[in-house]
């Protein structure tokens, strides 16, 4: 039974009592009815796999093919990350998601000093190559795909994965994954930007526009509206985001020359899924109509499956806790079920000790379990969007969709995505919301369990076992480096750097046949960076707040 | 309680890019009265305490979510005693397992704040540190 208002016994005191109905509200800030009375949606819902895919994009949903399990994963070298990665799949795991360190995300090679400290620490090193032979040493990857949380040096990695993929003897077109290769949000909430906005779109489209032809089947961006969120947005506002991204991105591919119907079947997003099942179920059945409505309305695209929102998760990231973290494994089954029940195309559940250390093999073991049970045993997956037609399921994807196109009419407002990313304003937005729920959950209007409802003294972590990264990791990764610049063609090595630098001085070249090259030729992430930014420069980050 | 006339450094050191912790603290320093000067991403410790000391400032807060604490904690204090600015407080905040709150402290820390603090007892216990230092 709902507490709200209205349910409580009436006050002594003449003053009105303020009494916070934390049920009133989704965290988004939609006032929730206690009821919501036989309802029938705006966009009456067509059948799942029809126009706009409100329902699903596919007519059989899980029936077909089940989602993606795929969990993120690397640390310290690339020779241990490997043997994680070949015990996931013995597991069942269905596809690898990397997780790279620092230095490879912003682009600094092991030894430079800013890299040094974070050298394998939230991610696998991957420094050149020699790097990824090792990764991917006895994994087929003509059979398994393959994704890439990465963004400022996205079309590095990808070239690295085609160059490791091409000594493997498989041809490109056999290639699946996806990078992540969303620059826009980096600039937001996650940082690991590089080059200014513009050289920064270009390196993208280069990226995008190759892979559509050599490379049909890989996914060269998603559109990630995750970090966003985790940062302190909304689910409103990671969806209106994510959106507004999405339609700048297409913007410059178009520009480009590229051919909307084929670009556009490649496009794919991710997003965070928090705690509120049904408003996560509504913001991703409300995004995928409205990308398909704008898709169809502001660029005539006209195939269906270009029109389709395929999307991947995380379950869990800011809204796990460190304080008490088993009930994190509640947390991340609960935001499980909404994926599914939301149609996502691919999961990662976070282990339930992600919010303080890198997954020990028991949690990361619990975490994949997680997905087999709703798989498997819950049921859900059973028939198509098995919420379609509630009440409030339709109500609340109308509200949604409401809510994202007001958020998405504000950033057009100010001037568009980019004039708001350089301005620092969507970068204060977020901050703001940050506090706005950080106060909630200080002030108990925002319940958190374990934190300001059930807390107990103790601090103690009570996560059974601790991961630690191997000490001499770090020492190896660097010793491993060294070796390869002695051994390496130092001729091929200046050879191919100089053409990605002419390359990259002309604006309608397509650098991506030279970062394969320079793969190829052991030349590291580092070096290539350091040649673009001298062509492009980099990034001056607004400070506003 | 109020931290006017104090000026604060928000910076956050190596690479990481989650800037949200920092934001979120400067805010409500700021509220509290403070001057805040925040460095932005990716700053070198080498760069913090050369602001650090062209601003004049009472403490550095250090924010750190990649686990490399340990390392870029040392690097600024190093970085602090060599400038002879070691009088500076230091406090970090981020993803800092319970285990290391101590191994800083003992490195030249004043205090760890993680994210399931309340803001007002993090702001709380810098101004207690800072009104006891003047």
């Amino acid at each position: 039974m709902s507490s709200s208002v209205q349910d409580q016994p009436s006050s002594h005191s003449k003053e009105p009592q303020h009494i916070s109905d934390p049920l009133a509200k989704t965290p988004s800030g939609i006032e929730i009815p206690i009821t919501v009375t036989p309802y029938t949606a705006q966009g009456t819902p067509q059948a799942p796999g029809e126009f706009p895919y409100t329902r699903g994009i596919f007519p059989n949903g899980y029936r077909g093919r089940l989602w993606t399990i795929r969990q993120y994963s690397g640390f310290g070298t690339a020779e241990a990350t490997n043997e994680r990665y070949k015990f996931l799949l013995d597991q069942g795991q269905t596809g690898l998601s990397v997780a790279l360190d620092l230095p490879t995300q912003c682009g600094y090679d092991p030894i430079h000093p800013m890299a040094r400290p974070e050298v394998g620490k939230v991610g696998v090193s991957l420094s050149s190559l020699a790097e990824a032979e090792i990764l991917f040493d006895g994994i087929d990857l003509s059979k398994i795909s393959t994704s890439f949380t990465i963004n400022g040096t996205a079309a590095i990695v990808y070239a690295l994965y085609l160059a490791v993929s091409d000594n493997q003897g498989v041809p490109r077109n056999k290639l699946t994954g996806t990078i992540q290769n969303d620059i826009l949000k980096e600039y937001v909430a996650r940082g690991t930007w590089i080059f200014p906005i513009h050289p920064s779109m270009r390196l993208i489209a280069d990226s995008v526009l190759f892979s559509n032809n050599e490379t049909p089947r890989f996914n060269p961006i998603s559109i990630a509206g995750a970090h966003v969120r985790d940062a302190g947005a909304t689910a409103v506002e990671e969806m209106a985001y994510t959106l507004a991204n999405g339609l700048s991105y297409v913007e410059e591919f178009k520009r480009r020359g590229g051919d909307i119907n084929a670009f556009a079947k490649r496009l794919s997003f991710f997003f965070y899924v928090h705690m509120d099942l049904f408003e996560e179920v509504a913001k991703f059945r409300a995004g995928r109509r409205l990308w398909a409505k704008l898709l169809s309305e502001r660029f005539g695209v006209t195939e269906d499956k270009a029109l389709h929102f395929r999307f991947g998760v995380v379950c869990g990231g800011s809204s796990l806790t460190a304080a008490q973290p088993y009930n994190n494994i509640v947390r991340v089954g609960i935001e499980t079920m909404a994926a599914v029940l939301g149609g996502a195309q691919s999961i990662f559940t976070c282990a339930f000790d992600e919010a303080f250390q890198i997954p020990t093999e028991t949690s990361a073991e619990i975490a994949l379990r997680t997905q087999q049970i709703v798989a498997h045993e819950s049921g859900v997956a059973r028939t198509v969007d098995p919420l379609g037609g509630s009440f409030y399921t339709e109500w609340l994807t109308d509200r949604m969709e409401e809510e994202i196109l007001k958020v998405m009419g504000e950033i057009e407002d100010y001037g568009g995505v980019i004039k708001a990313i350089e301005d620092g304003y969507l970068q204060a937005r977020i901050a703001e919301r940050a506090r706005e729920r950080k106060q909630a959950v200080d002030d108990g209007e925002r319940i958190i369990v374990g934190v300001n409802m059930g807390e107990r003294e103790s601090r103690e972590q009570d996560s059974g076992e601790v991961f630690r990264l191997d000490p001499e990791g770090v020492r190896r990764v660097i010793e491993k480096y060294e070796s390869l610049l002695d051994r390496r063609n130092q001729e091929q090595v200046d050879r191919s750097l100089s053409r990605l630098t002419d390359a990259a001085a002309k604006d309608d070249e397509n650098v991506m046949p030279y970062l394969v090259e320079c793969c190829h030729a052991y030349v590291t992430v580092g070096e290539m960076v350091t040649a673009l930014k001298r062509e492009w420069g980099e990034f001056r980050e607004p400070i506003r707040f | 309680m109020t931290l006017a006339k104090k000026r604060i450094l928000i910076a956050k050191p190596g690479l990481d890019g989650h800037d949200v912790g920092a934001k979120v603290i400067a805010l409500a320093l700021r509220d509290a009265g403070a001057d805040i000067i925040y460095t932005g991403l990716r700053r070198s410790p080498e760069y913090i305490v050369k602001i650090a000391i062209e601003e004049d400032v009472d403490m550095i807060g250090l924010s750190i979510l990649s686990g490399s604490h340990k390392e870029l904690v040392d690097e600024v204090v190093a970085k602090l005693k060599e400038a002879d600015a070691d009088d500076i407080k230091l406090f970090v905040g981020g993803t800092v397992p319970v285990e290391d709150h101590e191994i800083l402290k003992k490195a030249g820390v004043s205090g760890v704040f993680t994210s399931e603090m309340k803001i007002e007892a993090v702001v709380a216990e810098i101004h207690r540190q800072l009104s006891g230092a003047t």
